[in-house]
């Protein structure tokens, strides 16, 4: 067990994270009023967060090892252990998710009318179970909080979506089921391959596994990842659930279910079936670029907001995929920083749809025509997240972008090539979106009444604009937290690299 | 050369953008929303003056704001070739803060704290550009250049405005995100670093890269930078005419086509540095490439009979007199081409003036209209009449200045001497041909038919004046260069 770092701060803070809104959840039914449930929530999820912040500060980041860790029995007899830790890879995505939290409380307070306690712990029950997501080191565990985090979103979306919320959360749900069920056979399969037996994430990379082995273990795993991320072709389940689920399920989809799966092929792929990861890397890089083009176009072509914002995730996501299976450190910590900008990013531009969505009622671009001129202070913030969204210099995605492509040109110059048409369309929907909803045209429906942003959903945005341009500007500290463990990564992978047998001869004995 | 680390560029900037602020807060009252406009304005150019003295001498000034990756940072630099672009348009914008003071309230525009919110940021943003040390801080200022002005063209709201405003972010954003940033990504992979360099002959690229890398970068920084109004990216500049004179006026001859040549010509000398562009040929290629815009542009403008069309592509064209000075590596010609970013930011802030004048006072935009107004509105024709013969390249105004270096230049050039002095040569006939015409007239035609004399009298003072200022410049700088030239010189030298 070396390559954990034993958690000497506090009575294991890790535990005590995911605790916490598993905990304050279950109070939430012996609070009786309404109003009350939301300030319990709200003040649950920040001190969750709260708790969260020393992390960053005690982190050391001079290693790769995975920090702060817990390593209890659970069930010995089949090797399963209770094992956390994280490291440079898992303690951004754990802050943006603890950070995300209170804000899809406060932009849920008027939004969820029905059976407010039980949406607010649902809330709470999948910010446990993401936080245990990427801070499980057994698989075991992991599959549980993985799939813990389907049922809450299944029920988010079935419960409080829109009108066709039962198709998109069934298609969700059996979406990400399927890629579940490949990743169990997959789990199970390197468990009996691992000598002496062990369900230990850790232990099982750098294991001499056979090519062919590898290959089928990717293929489940790529599965099951695809489909999260989601990567082009396996996307078509996040519009729909993206435009029926209520604007905190987008929220958190957006921002953090979708990088379960980048984190999966960080954590699971690259390091455990290196060999097969070089292999079908060119596979994914052209997947990758395909998923730029395909969620651009179709972007474009979008009149609802939230569509709009959905298809831009996809082709978001390509660059980050375009940036992990690059292979080397720019592309993959520009890879890392993207996600955490995609989730800043793309979780305020679905606030703003939810804000909109709630004084109009429609999230039709041209009903909500030239709203500008009746709330300035809406599109100001709408404004500044678009121009993040389309990597506008200064704001965090252009240094995600920016990482990702000068990684892409000095692996493959055709393939980074390939995806600067993304960047552009990128600008081209987000900059047609803010026109039609700042000017519109010469005949606005009359926005006559409409009123602007009240201080609730002013402090919901402005963590998130402090974000874009703190990153924009001053990425280092966060990018200096995950030089160790990209280093390790990539030496896991790039150690293979040279010998690894092309795809060609692998499958043609 | 010393370099002095100080804050007055970043001050400079932040002129410009608390003005906005200000303006934007007190849109309430505007006598004191453009008084924020003023006052930004000449703060601005004070700042950016107090440095005049040691860059005169060539120190040059620099802060870092924000190191954000290793080669990558938020840095300002104020050098010669800086100050040539910063000095001139923070001048003029106090001028036109007092034109359009008296423009949009004749005309009662609508939305005028927008307007002038957007003006100052576009301020800015260029500014921002002129001061740029590195590629990453002069695309971030060129980028926030392209959004500001986008409120400014489409001003009026209207369909006419909406089309054109579409049509100008369309190809300038779709230029810098498919032709800069890869150009600007691929350079940093290569390079490591996007600071630019010291001098404009060694250029920033090792030894070792690809000639046929360089070329390709090349091309994309030529035609990404669409705001230089090079064709085959020129469309979007005649499109944008439809934006408020003043816009026009300060963008279209001033901010935004400068923003354009002058990273164009900044990359040129200070990423690929003359050295190498002499040796893979791309001066020449760039020469022919301006000397095509030059000609073409100006038989394109002898067609137009709307005023602002016309100036439109002469912008167009005379843009291209820059590029091409600068094309040809020689030190006249970089010098004549560099001189000509001052001396046609005032001229042509001088035509497009008495455009917006000529329009207050009567309504009429097309040339064939103009005839004989010369006499009831003398002090806007003699203006543009010195404008047109600074356009022209006669003296003794500041284009005579322009084309005389430029003239050196092509004759000091080792080979393609005849064919640039010929297109200079005929491109000045053209100039003659469509601006020769439009005073003439004025002063010497008759009115049309139904078309009577009575009523029309100059455009208030607040605009006549600001558009002798302009003019009386040109003059000045026509028979003095000498204060541009220690700038330009310190560049080529």
């Amino acid at each position: 067990m070396d390559f954990l770092i034993m958690n000497d701060y506090g009575p294991g803070i890790l535990s005590i994270l995911m605790l916490l809104p598993l905990a304050g959840g279950f109070v939430l039914f012996f609070i009786s009023e309404e109003e009350r449930q939301k300030y319990w929530t709200l003040g649950v999820t920040i001190l969750t967060a709260v708790v969260s912040l020393p992390l960053y500060f005690k982190f050391d980041p001079t290693t790769h090892k995975y920090q702060f860790a817990e390593h209890h029995a659970w069930i010995p007899s089949l090797n399963v252990y209770y094992t956390l830790g994280i490291d440079g890879i898992s303690l951004l995505l754990v802050l943006m998710t603890t950070l995300l939290m209170p804000l899809c409380v406060l932009c849920s307070w008027n939004y969820i009318k029905t059976r407010v306690r039980t949406f607010l712990f649902l809330l709470l029950l999948i910010e446990a179970s993401m936080l245990g997501v990427f801070m499980a080191l057994d698989f075991v565990f992991f599959y549980v909080v993985w799939e813990a985090t389907l049922i809450p979103m299944f029920l988010l979306i079935g419960i409080w979506g829109g009108d066709r919320k039962i198709y998109a959360s069934i298609k969700f749900f059996l979406y990400t089921l399927a890629g579940s069920v490949m990743m169990l056979v997959a789990i199970i399969a390197l468990y009996f391959n691992t000598d002496p037996h062990t369900f230990s994430i850790p232990l099982m990379m750098g294991q001499d596994y056979s090519s062919t082995f590898q290959m089928w273990v990717f293929i489940a795993f790529f599965l099951a990842f695809a489909i999260k991320v989601p990567m082009f072709p396996f996307h078509t389940w996040l519009p729909a659930a993206h435009v029926q689920a209520p604007t905190a399920g987008s929220v958190i989809l957006a921002s953090v279910l979708l990088k379960m799966g980048t984190y999966g092929f960080l954590r699971f792929c690259m390091p455990i079936t290196p060999e097969a990861s070089v292999t079908f890397a060119p596979f994914l890089l052209w997947l990758s670029i395909a998923g730029i083009l395909y969620g651009g176009f179709t972007a474009l072509a979008q009149s609802d907001m939230k569509k709009l914002i959905a298809y831009s995730s996809v082709g978001h996501m390509g660059f980050v995929t375009l940036g992990i299976f690059v292979f080397n450190t720019i592309g993959m910590e520009g890879a890392i920083l993207q996600m955490i900008n995609h989730g800043i990013t793309t979780g305020a531009l679905f606030l703003c749809v939810g804000m909109i969505y709630e004084r109009t009622h429609t999230r039709e671009l041209h009903l909500n025509a030239g709203i500008g001129k009746y709330m300035p202070v809406y599109v100001t913030f709408l404004t500044f997240f678009s121009l993040s969204s389309l990597a506008f210099p200064g704001t965090n995605s252009f240094i995600g972008e920016f990482m990702i492509l000068a990684g892409a040109f000095a692996d493959t110059k055709l393939i980074a090539a390939c995806a600067i048409p993304g960047a552009i369309l990128a600008a081209a929907y987000m900059l047609r979106m803010l026109q039609k909803l700042i000017w519109g045209g010469t005949n606005n429906p009359s926005h006559i009444g409409l009123s602007d942003l009240n201080a609730r959903e002013i402090i919901t945005l402005t963590p998130l604009l402090l974000l874009v341009f703190w990153i924009g500007f001053g990425p280092k500290p966060f990018l200096n937290v995950m030089h160790a463990s990209v280093a390790n990564l990539l030496e896991q992978v790039n150690g293979i690299q040279s010998g690894a047998a092309s795809l060609a001869q692998v499958i043609l004995p | 050369m010393e370099v002095i680390i100080s804050s007055k560029p970043l001050i400079a900037m932040l002129c410009a953008l608390t003005g906005a602020v200000l303006v934007s807060l007190s849109g309430r009252n505007p006598n004191i929303r453009e008084s924020w406009s003023v006052a930004a304005a000449a703060c601005m150019f004070a700042v950016i003056g107090s440095m005049v003295p040691e860059v005169m001498v060539g120190n040059v000034f620099k802060y870092q704001v924000f190191d954000i990756l290793p080669g990558l940072s938020l840095t300002f630099r104020s050098d010669a070739f800086s100050m040539i672009f910063a000095f001139v348009a923070s001048f003029l914008w106090i001028v036109t803060a007092f034109y359009s003071m008296g423009y949009m309230r004749s005309l009662e525009e609508h939305a005028q704290t927008r307007f002038n919110t957007c003006f100052a940021l576009s301020l800015f943003g260029a500014i921002g550009v002129a001061f740029a040390d590195n590629l990453f801080t002069l695309y971030l200022f060129y980028e926030v250049v392209s959004i500001c002005t986008y409120p400014l063209v489409a001003h009026h709201q209207d369909e006419e405005g909406y089309s054109g405003a579409r049509k100008y972010i369309v190809y300038l954003t779709t230029t810098a995100k498919g032709l800069l940033l890869p150009a600007m990504i691929l350079i940093y992979v290569l390079t490591g670093s996007l600071d630019f360099a010291d001098n404009i002959h060694t250029g920033i690229f090792p030894a070792d890269v690809s000639s046929g890398l360089v070329i390709i970068l090349f091309i994309c920084c030529i035609i990404g930078f669409a705001k230089n109004g090079i064709m085959p990216v020129h469309n979007w500049l005649p499109g944008a005419m439809v934006a408020p004179t003043p816009v026009s006026a300060l963008l279209h001859a001033v901010a935004v086509v400068k923003v354009g040549v002058f990273s164009t010509t900044r990359v040129m000398l200070y990423v690929f540095g003359t050295d190498q562009m002499g040796a893979l040929g791309l001066g020449t290629a760039t020469l022919y490439l301006a000397s095509f815009t030059i000609i073409m542009a100006s038989i394109i403008a002898l067609t137009k009979d709307n005023l602002k069309a016309r100036l439109a592509y002469s912008t167009v064209s005379q843009l291209s007199y820059i590029i091409l000075g600068v094309a040809m590596l020689t030190p006249s010609g970089i010098d004549g081409g560099l001189v000509h970013i001052a001396n046609h930011a005032f001229s042509k802030i001088t035509l497009f003036f008495c455009a917006g004048a000529i329009y207050v006072a009567t309504h009429k935009k097309n040339i064939s209209e103009m005839s004989g107004l010369g006499k009831t509105m003398p002090w806007t024709f003699t203006a543009f009449g010195i404008a047109s013969l600074s356009m022209i390249g006669a003296p003794p105004v500041a284009g005579f200045v322009t084309k005389w270096k430029l003239l050196v230049g092509a004759m000091e050039m080792p080979a393609h001497s005849i064919a640039i002095l010929l297109v200079l040569l005929s491109s000045t006939l053209l100039n003659a041909a469509y601006f020769a015409p439009v005073t003439y007239k004025a002063f010497l035609g008759k009115r049309p038919e139904g078309e009577p004399y009575e009523g029309i009298k100059e455009a208030p003072l607040s605009m006549v004046i600001p558009l002798m200022i302009a003019a009386v410049i040109s003059v000045i700088i026509g028979i003095w260069p000498d204060f541009i030239m220690t700038f330009v010189n310190l560049v080529s030298k």
